[in-house]
This record gives C-alpha cells, sequence and structure tokens, in this order.
C-alpha cells in the first residue's frame, strides 16, 4: 500500500485539482445543459425555480431546426466560415510563399501581417464598423468613401446591411484578424521542409510547378489541415465580432451564437441550451475526428 | 520595433541563406514580389490609419467628405474622454487577467509535467479529454455555468472571471507544457531520481527552473486571450464591474451616432496592453501561437 501511494501519490496531487475542475467545468456542464436543453424551461419564473419545469425530450429541438429564424442563422454561420477560412487560407499561404524566399526587411512584413492576431474582436469591431458604413454616395464615409476616391464607386455596397450576404462582410474583419496567424503557420511549414528535398526534387528534374505539386503541398498538408481546424472551430463560435458590428438585434448577420446570447437574455434557457447542444454537435463534428488522428500520428511516432 | 522584429525570426527560422539565392539584378518576379508584399502592407495597416486619424479629430471633420482626411485641427479630446470612461475598467481587466494567467500557467505545467513523464495506461485519454476542453463551444457550458456560479455565490465580475480563465485555459496550458516537458531530456530527471528525490522534489528543484521559457510563452498567451475576450464578460460581468472589452463596447454603443473619434481613441487604448506585449515579446507570443496549434 505504502508503496501504490509512493508511485501514484505525487503525480495525482499535481494533476487533480485541474482533472477535477475540467471533470466539473467541461463534463459536468456539458451534461447539465444537455439535461436543461430537453426541458421546457422557457421563462423567467422557471429559471428561479418559481415555476415548475418538465421534460420534454428532443422537442426543443426540432422547433429550433425547423423555425426559419434558426434556418437562417445555420445558413448564415455556413457562409461565414466558408468566406472566413477561404480568405485566411488564400492570405496566410499567399503571405507565407512570398516571405519564403529571402526577403529583405522580412521580420517586418511579417509582424505586421501578424499584429491584428493580438486585438480583441471588440476593438477591431469598432474601426470596422466604421470601415463597413453601408452609406453610399454623398453621406458615405469608409470603405465606400474610399472606393469614391480612388476612382472605383460602382464597388460601393451596403456591407454587412444585406439579408442574405451581409454575414460575408462580418468575415472581412476576421479575415484580416486571422490571416497573419495562418500566414505564421504556414511560413513554420514551408522552413520545416528540408532544403534537400527540394534539392532532390530539382537534380531529378523537377520543375517549379512539379515541385510544388509533389513535393511542397505534400509536405504542408498537415500545416493546412491544423490552420482549417483552428480557423474553423474560431468561426463556429463566432460572437464578438457580430456583436460589436452589427449588434446582437439585427437578423441578417445572427449566428447561432448571438441566438443563444438573445435567448438567455430573455430566460429561456432551454432553448440557449439546445443552440448550445447544436453548436457543440457541429464542433464535434469537426474536431473528434482530428484529435483521434493526431491522437494516432502520435503514438505511431 | 526593430529588437522586436529581430526577435520574431527565431521561431519560425530564418530563410536558407546559403540556399541558391537569387542574383542581386533588377528581376520581374522579384519586383513583383516586393511590391505585392508592400501592398498587402498597406492594406493590413489601413484599419489602424482609421483608428488613429479619426482619434484625433474633433467635431469640425464630422462631415464624411472628409472621413479619409487627417485632422485639420488636432485634439486630445476624445482620448482624455476615452480615458475616463475606460480607466476603471482598464484596472479591473488587469486585476483579472494578471491573477488568472498566473494560476493557470502554474496548474498546466503541473498537468504538463504529470502528462509527459508519467506513463499510466490511459494516459493518452486523459490528455485528449483535456484537450477537448480548449475546443467546446463554450454556449454549450454556459446555461449551467450561469447557474453552478450563482448558486456557489461567486460575485460576478473579476471575481467569475478569474475562475473561468483559469479552469477554461487549463487545456491550452496543459498541451503547451506538455509539448515542452517531452522535449526536456530524460537523464535531467533520471538524475534527480538516482540523486533520491521525488517527483515532487524533482518537479520543483530541476522541472520549474528548466520552464522559464515556456512559462513566458504561456503567461502571454493567457494574458492576451483573458484580456481579449468578450463572451465571459458579457455573460458574467455588468458595465459596473466588467472588463474594458465590455467597456468599450458600451463605450462604442453610446458613441455611435455622435462621435466615432471616442470609440476609436477607446479601442486604440484598449488594446495598447495586448500590442505592447506583442511588440516587445514578439518571439514569445508566436511561441504561443504555434505551441497551441502544431502539436509537437
Amino acid at each position: 500500500m505504502p508503496r501504490q501511494l509512493r508511485r501514484w501519490g505525487p503525480p495525482l496531487l499535481l494533476i487533480s485539482p485541474s482533472l477535477v475542475l475540467l471533470a466539473v467545468f467541461v463534463y459536468g456542464l456539458l451534461g447539465l445543459n444537455a439535461r436543461t436543453s430537453m426541458q421546457d424551461m422557457h421563462t423567467s419564473a422557471q429559471t428561479t425555480g418559481r415555476a415548475p419545469v418538465a421534460f420534454v425530450g428532443l422537442q426543443n429541438f426540432w422547433d429550433l431546426l425547423g423555425s426559419a429564424d434558426f434556418q437562417h442563422s445555420l445558413r448564415n454561420l455556413v457562409l461565414y466560415t466558408v468566406v472566413f477560412l477561404a480568405g485566411t487560407m488564400f492570405f496566410g499561404f499567399l503571405w507565407a510563399w512570398l516571405l519564403d524566399r529571402p526577403v529583405r526587411f522580412e521580420g517586418l512584413y511579417r509582424s505586421i501581417y501578424l499584429f491584428p492576431m493580438a486585438v480583441s474582436f471588440v476593438a477591431s469591431g469598432v474601426v470596422w464598423r466604421w470601415l463597413l458604413n453601408s452609406n453610399q454616395g454623398e453621406s458615405a464615409s469608409g470603405l465606400n468613401r474610399l472606393f469614391q476616391l480612388v476612382g472605383l464607386p460602382f464597388l460601393q455596397n451596403n456591407w454587412w446591411n444585406n439579408v442574405n450576404w451581409g454575414i460575408a462582410a462580418i468575415a472581412i474583419p476576421a479575415i484580416w484578424q486571422l490571416s497573419g496567424y495562418v500566414m505564421a503557420l504556414f511560413l513554420a511549414g514551408f522552413r520545416g521542409i528540408p532544403e534537400e528535398l527540394r534539392e532532390a526534387a530539382r537534380v531529378d528534374g523537377a520543375n517549379e510547378w512539379q515541385l510544388y505539386r509533389h513535393v511542397i503541398f505534400p509536405q504542408l498538408s498537415p500545416v493546412a489541415l491544423s490552420a482549417v481546424i483552428i480557423v474553423g472551430h474560431m468561426s463556429l463560435k463566432a460572437f464578438d465580432l457580430i456583436m460589436s458590428i452589427s449588434k446582437p438585434a439585427n437578423y441578417q448577420t445572427k449566428v447561432p451564437a448571438i441566438d443563444m446570447y438573445v435567448l438567455k437574455s430573455s430566460f429561456d434557457y432551454s432553448n440557449a441550451a439546445a443552440v448550445g447542444v447544436v453548436l457543440l454537435v457541429i464542433v464535434a463534428v469537426l474536431i473528434v475526428p482530428y484529435l483521434v488522428y493526431t491522437h494516432r500520428t502520435e503514438s505511431r511516432r | 520595433m526593430t529588437a522586436a522584429t529581430d526577435e520574431l525570426t527565431t521561431p519560425l527560422g530564418q530563410a536558407p541563406r546559403s540556399a541558391p539565392r537569387a542574383v542581386r539584378r533588377f528581376s520581374a518576379g522579384r519586383t513583383v514580389r516586393y511590391a505585392l508584399l508592400l501592398l498587402f502592407l498597406v492594406v493590413v495597416l489601413v484599419p489602424v490609419y482609421v483608428l488613429l486619424v479619426t482619434s484625433f479629430k474633433g467635431p469640425g471633420d464630422a462631415s464624411p467628405a472628409r472621413a479619409w482626411n487627417l485632422p485639420q485641427v488636432w485634439t486630445w479630446d476624445n482620448w482624455t474622454t476615452a480615458w475616463t470612461t475606460l480607466s476603471p475598467a482598464l484596472v479591473r481587466t488587469f486585476e483579472m487577467v494578471i491573477p488568472a494567467a498566473l494560476i493557470s500557467s502554474l496548474l498546466g505545467s503541473m498537468n504538463g509535467f504529470v502528462l509527459a513523464r508519467w506513463r499510466f495506461r490511459g494516459a493518452d485519454v486523459v490528455f485528449t479529454l483535456i484537450l477537448f476542453g480548449m475546443f467546446i463551444p463554450y454556449q454549450a457550458v454556459m446555461i449551467p455555468l450561469l447557474q453552478l456560479m450563482l448558486g456557489a455565490g461567486v460575485p460576478s465580475g473579476v471575481p467569475s472571471l478569474i475562475i473561468l480563465h483559469v479552469v477554461y485555459g487549463l487545456p491550452i496550458t496543459t498541451l503547451i507544457f506538455r509539448n515542452y516537458y517531452m522535449s526536456v531530456p530524460e537523464e535531467l530527471i533520471e538524475a534527480s531520481r538516482v540523486d533520491g528525490a521525488g517527483m515532487l522534489r524533482t518537479y520543483a528543484s530541476v522541472v520549474l527552473p528548466l520552464s522559464v521559457p515556456s512559462f513566458v510563452v504561456v503567461l502571454i498567451w493567457q494574458f492576451t486571450s483573458a484580456w481579449n475576450d468578450f463572451l465571459f464578460a458579457v455573460f458574467f460581468s455588468s458595465s459596473q464591474n466588467g472588463p474594458v472589452t465590455l467597456a468599450l463596447n458600451n463605450l462604442a454603443n453610446g458613441a455611435l451616432l455622435t462621435n466615432y473619434g471616442v470609440s476609436m481613441a477607446g479601442a486604440l487604448l484598449a488594446s495598447l496592453p495586448t500590442l505592447l506585449v506583442y511588440v516587445l515579446l514578439g518571439k514569445y507570443f508566436i511561441g504561443g501561437l504555434m505551441s497551441g496549434s502544431v502539436k509537437g
């Protein structure tokens, strides 16, 4: 017994506080949330225990998924994610590619491309709300005014004030903030490719395109996967930027995380919890295969 | 700035200098590359121009026709207004972020050490379960979390936010430290064990002193993410006791129709601490980014 204690005691002492905290705050609360999502807690009186709460099974989910309102949020989420991912991957890769070869003041370019990452979404939302102002013509400011000044007035548009595509405008500041991060990932990927590998391909007579197609892209694919996972899961949680640019009350730019906040604010805890479950499922579909995959590759080494 | 940018080069490595270097003469490819790099530099800096210029504008520059012009009269008025409004929240944010970063780093280091050095069956499963906590959308725990904090009587504002940033920071801090400790040579740990030190002693006297660089990375990472958090701030604090992101959002809403200059000055003020960290300690900032993503 004392031997067992000496073997297991110290590591458990170090790790158990965190394990308990995470067991409660992550897994315990996920369970409680699932329970609330299957109840009919839709009023303030129920949230404080002044009125009874009943179990309703999956009813909240059917109501939610069947409502045009929530479908709009899901559609917005998909659109936002696609634009955000495409933008960050494009600029991130392009910048890393431009910086991979010797460039004077490389550090300067890199630090500036990356700096928006250090700023909060709320702070960048302040300036982007101004830039994405929907006024046009005489009263235009922001980017619309800039388009006039540089002689491209036809580019003026109403940005996030468009019911169908407004959410794509909110992805612009997100791309501005996260492209530098993706650049840093790709740059580390580029630098991780041994020079001999490129040399060998060149000796074998590969042209530039073949070099990329058969040597560089395959070597970069784990980095690309990490980038997609990180940006993708950030985008599914989109909340701050929308709160800061278009405010929660705007139908055109709402996403599930915003619905959750609005529902909570009106004490509809069960539907708010159900939105949380929907988001969790979407994230899990993306993340769990990734975690399993990296876990496997790690144990193989 | 140059010191910071030089620092930045280390973790990402340098471009291969010995590689067949493009000849120094004029070439179309080189010119296009530099032109693109400069163009993107300008594009990325456009919002900074707007923030700075607008924050120094007075009421005389309100006309949309002058939106992109420099101020006719430079004034500090917006800055003083923003400072008066935001300074209490700035102080609270420091009170929240510093303990949160310290505690979650220390716990993460303890977990990372155990998970890197103590092989038991299921260790990888435990690690994966911890990591998953990093990816969950907090919306999926928010409702019971509100009830839990209320039920436990934790005051809203700084105390609540410290707890939340510590707990939900654990997965990332554990990940960074675990990856770091995996790279510490086994012999160092062995030597200490041969000397008769137990696990706790080894951790305190051998491992902790070795961890200073990781601590810097993790502290910066936690500082930045807690400073920039808005989600927990909205749910667990109010304008009276909340952090600066919440105060800034309220300021921007209030000043929206009347004066953009104040909210722009406020946005700059609220971003100064994290930007300063980025400029001064950029190398470690990138170190955090990398270890949070590329698994080691």
